[in-house]
């Protein structure tokens, strides 16, 4: 029964998003207030529907109803509750769900706290988002019901993947997907200004907040996902350049473009066409990124099963929607009358550089992983691009985005010069160069580490000078500093954070690249000397878990004789998918992370009982995701401030835009 | 600034993004497309020495020795085998943990003058009823998949086929 009322619910939201995308629309073209004040009950009901179907897919989940086909394919009676629900989003379909409820919610928050936008503009938006809700909902129904039935009822049900019983692949799908979706809201605030054939400073402090909250969740979501492969996938690596991270990437990067350019319509209301093409573009790579990783036409260790029908029809609405949008741009964007000359040396000149260098990365990365898809369908030719393609093709492009990052936040808007600007940087130079030095010397002569190891401490310190500049450090008397510091905005505080939550990300990654490793085989009581510890096996015994039973090696670390800690890896085994994981041992103490991995197990050359173990040194490592929590700390400082949030024109001025507007049309 | 050359100043340096972009994929291309190459291509035409490709097909049933020795270092020996030819691969490292006899694999590095494959990687699945499309190509290649008659067979049979046999009815799988 509670299936069917999920599935019914379903059906409802998609009828709700039908009205949704037309009734609204149609009210503000023909200034029909009634019409349009359809939008906001509209998308609350749409939110109460998909609730109820996601919820009675959780409850399906819950109480293992295997009558439905989706928890016989994805769960088991065994598994512990929490894996259970977080099991619902774990497969296809249920993420699928998982995603129209992301964007119900947002939809949701636009109509709910969007009570001062202009009402043409927010019935648009909500328009445009109920058509994005009515293709996903079409999709979800029509090729991968979560509530098919399956009879007779199996007794019990295959099980999740191993791999995806784990709290970061839990949490890391619902990050991602805010980002997505809420790429999905920019996009949909960029076509409602194209129907319009209007973009101003309101415009952009509307769009800013979405696009920072959605970044922000994406990074999070991306460093969530790059440290479970790290933890979980046992290899020792946090990116491997694999499609599915690309298509995750790809928005990511030029999501930060359109965070920064508007700004730049908010404050100078210029680039107003190129914010509104990186708004179509941010979400068109979100699509693109959904397809490549529901369809498989892409070769991924991330990849789900490939279905071709749901692939045709992602590809299907990737064409509506993106094309469509486009074709509205080219349309419309001629009507945008540029305003607000700059000059190239300026903040916005820097965030032009800014964004030209992220798209030039993307463009970049999205070659890459495209041209193998192209290539087997022109020729037939299968290749794969590995990471040397992209470490070589990005890092020049990355090298002056980095450089250009701690000098942009520097400049005065409209019209800056160079000099003043790098005698404040001079001593983050020295800094930087020092740090250039000091790797070489200490990282065995390696010059790409050591470059990023310069590149971060010049981050680092481009957002000390920056903040320190701002509240007037060396102008006035230290306290007045510190009190000046407090009250700075909280946007100016935010961007200086999330860059600094960079610089911090890049010693990680630099830190990764003089990581060592030893593959040894040991029997009981054997040792080795490894990165300055001497590591014994003291033995591999059987462990019994809830789901899984497991063979776990028991590693004593020593260091002068003195016993430091013990490394438990294991390798696990799971009876009801009859699948194996690795769980690495690791040992962080921030500097470094001591990284075991057991292998195989094996009669060695003295027919004595040996066990394979892989032990990795890596200097750094945490600091890579300890970054991007950083970084979307900033951008959510950002999101905080009290000019981002009162994220409109207040009451009275816009009822003057409003009678202004109706006065030009009328 | 005029916005005439402004507009000429933003043109100027999209070119420049644009052309270092192209000119950076172009030459990053040149030397880090890795080809994808089945035991029946290796078999037909040697591949050029010292050039990493990857080779992909079914770790053929029996053929994984886990305790051999290679460089001094502990490593694991098996066969890959589209069901046409084999070829023997050694790699020194932890294998993924969907890696079993009989099932599809892919497996990066270059080789060697003795004609053994020296993997630097071997690639995991979190699927294990997922056939990487190399694979499945190469099989359909080697004429023993045609698609048109339905899903493949289950992999642990590919390497007991020879020639163009239409596929034995599948036996019900035990566990591994």
């Amino acid at each position: 029964m509670i299936p069917e009322i999920g599935h019914f619910a379903l059906i409802m939201a998609l009828m709700l998003s039908v009205a949704q995308s037309v009734l609204p629309l149609w009210g503000a073209h023909r200034g029909d207030a009634r019409l349009m004040a359809t939008a906001s009950p509209l998308a609350f009901a749409g939110l109460v529907a998909v609730g109820v179907g996601f919820g009675a897919l959780v409850w399906s989940f819950v109480v293992n109803d295997t009558t439905v086909m989706n928890v016989v394919q994805n769960s088991h009676s065994a598994k512990p509750l929490i894996y259970k629900i977080t099991g619902t989003w774990g497969n296809h379909e249920g993420s699928m769900v998982l995603w129209v409820l992301t964007l119900s919610i947002c939809a949701a928050a636009v109509a709910g706290f969007g009570r001062d936008l202009p009402s043409g503009l927010k019935s648009r938006v909500l328009a445009v988002m109920g058509m994005i809700s009515l293709g996903f909902l079409a999709f979800t129904l029509f090729t991968s019901n979560p509530f098919d039935r399956v009879w007779p009822p199996p007794p019990d049900g295959q099980g999740l993947n191993p791999l995806l019983q784990d709290i970061g692949l839990a949490i890391h799908p619902p990050l991602l997907y805010v980002g997505y979706v809420g790429y999905a809201v920019t996009f949909a605030f960029a076509v409602a200004a194209l129907i319009e054939g209007r973009v101003d400073a309101a415009w952009g402090r509307w769009v800013r907040p979405w696009s920072l909250a959605a970044w922000a969740f994406l990074t999070m979501g991306i460093a969530i996902g790059s440290w479970w492969a790290y933890y979980e996938l046992g290899w020792g690596g946090f990116w491997f350049w694999d499609p599915v991270e690309n298509a995750s990437l790809l928005p990511w990067l030029v999501g930060a473009a359109l965070l920064h350019s508007a700004i730049v319509v908010e404050k100078r209301e210029a680039l107003k066409v190129w914010t509104v093409l990186l708004a179509l573009l941010a979400f068109a790579l979100s699509l693109l990124g959904t397809f490549l990783v529901r369809s498989g036409v892409l070769n991924s260790v991330h990849s789900f099963a490939s279905d071709p029908a749901r692939g045709v029809f992602i590809l299907g609405l990737l064409a509506v929607y993106v094309a469509g949008a486009f074709a509205l741009f080219a349309w419309r964007a001629p009507a945008m009358a540029p305003q607000g000359v700059f000059a190239p040396i300026s903040r916005e000149g820097g965030i032009v550089l800014n964004n030209l260098l992220l798209c030039s990365i993307t463009a970049v990365v999205f070659v890459g992983t495209l041209y193998p898809l192209f290539l087997d369908l022109l020729t037939g030719q299968m290749i794969s691009v590995g990471p040397p393609f992209y470490n070589m093709a990005t890092a020049p492009l990355a090298f002056p985005l980095v450089v250009a990052m701690a000098m942009g936040p520097l400049m005065a808007w409209k019209r800056a010069a160079f000099w003043p600007v790098l005698q404040r940087l001079w001593w983050a130079a020295c800094i930087a160069l020092l740090a250039f030095i000091l790797a070489l010397v200490l990282g065995g002569w390696n010059a790409l580490p050591a470059l990023g190891f310069a590149c971060g401490f010049w981050l680092l310190a481009g957002a000390v000078v920056d903040i320190g500049d701002r509240a007037g450090l060396g102008r006035t008397k230290l306290a007045s500093v510190f009190n000046r510091a407090r009250h700075l905005p909280r946007a100016a505080w935010g961007a200086a954070i999330a860059h600094a939550g960079m610089g911090v990300t890049i010693l990680g990654i630099s830190g990764m690249g003089l990581a060592t490793e030893r593959l040894i085989a040991l029997p009981a009581g054997g040792t080795t000397q490894f990165a300055g510890y001497e590591w014994r096996l003291d033995g591999v015994r059987d462990f019994q878990g809830p789901n899984w039973t497991a063979r776990k090696a028991s590693i004593t670390v020593l260091r002068d004789g003195q016993v430091q800690f013990v490394m438990e890896p294991s390798r696990r085994f799971f009876p009801v998918g009859r699948m194996t994981t690795t769980e690495a041992a690791i040992r962080t103490n921030l500097a470094r992370d001591l990284y075991a991995v057991l292998g195989e197990e094996r009669d060695g050359p003295t027919g004595q009982r040996e066990a394979v173990l892989r032990l990795h040194h890596k200097p750094l490592a945490p600091w890579i995701w300890i970054g991007a929590g950083i970084m979307a700390l900033g951008a959510g400082l950002s999101l905080s401030d009290r000019r981002v949030r009162i994220a409109a024109p207040n009451r009275r001025r816009r009822e003057a835009e409003e009678a202004a507007r109706a006065g030009a049309t009328a | 600034m005029t916005r005439k050359r402004r507009r000429l100043y933003i043109l100027m340096l999209c070119a420049i993004g644009l052309g270092s972009a192209t000119a950076l994929t172009l030459t990053a291309f040149q030397d880090n497309l890795v080809f994808f190459r089945s035991p029946s291509d290796i078999m037909a035409e040697t591949p050029p020495q010292g050039r990493a490709f990857r080779l992909g097909g079914l770790v053929e049933a029996g053929s994984v020795v886990r305790d051999a020795t290679y460089d001094g270092r502990p490593a694991i020996t098996f066969r890959v085998t589209d069901g046409a030819h084999a070829i023997p691969v050694v790699f020194n490292g932890v294998l993924p943990d969907l890696f079993r006899e009989g099932q599809g694999v892919v497996t990066q590095g270059v080789l060697g003058t003795d004609g053994t494959f020296r993997a630097r990687e071997v690639l995991a699945r979190h699927d294990e009823t997922y056939m990487p499309p190399e694979v499945a190509d190469a099989l359909k290649r080697a004429g023993h998949w045609q698609p048109e008659a339905g899903a493949p067979p289950p992999p642990n049979q590919w390497n007991t086929l020879r020639g163009n046999q239409p596929a034995a009815p599948t036996p019900a799988r035990t566990g591994s």
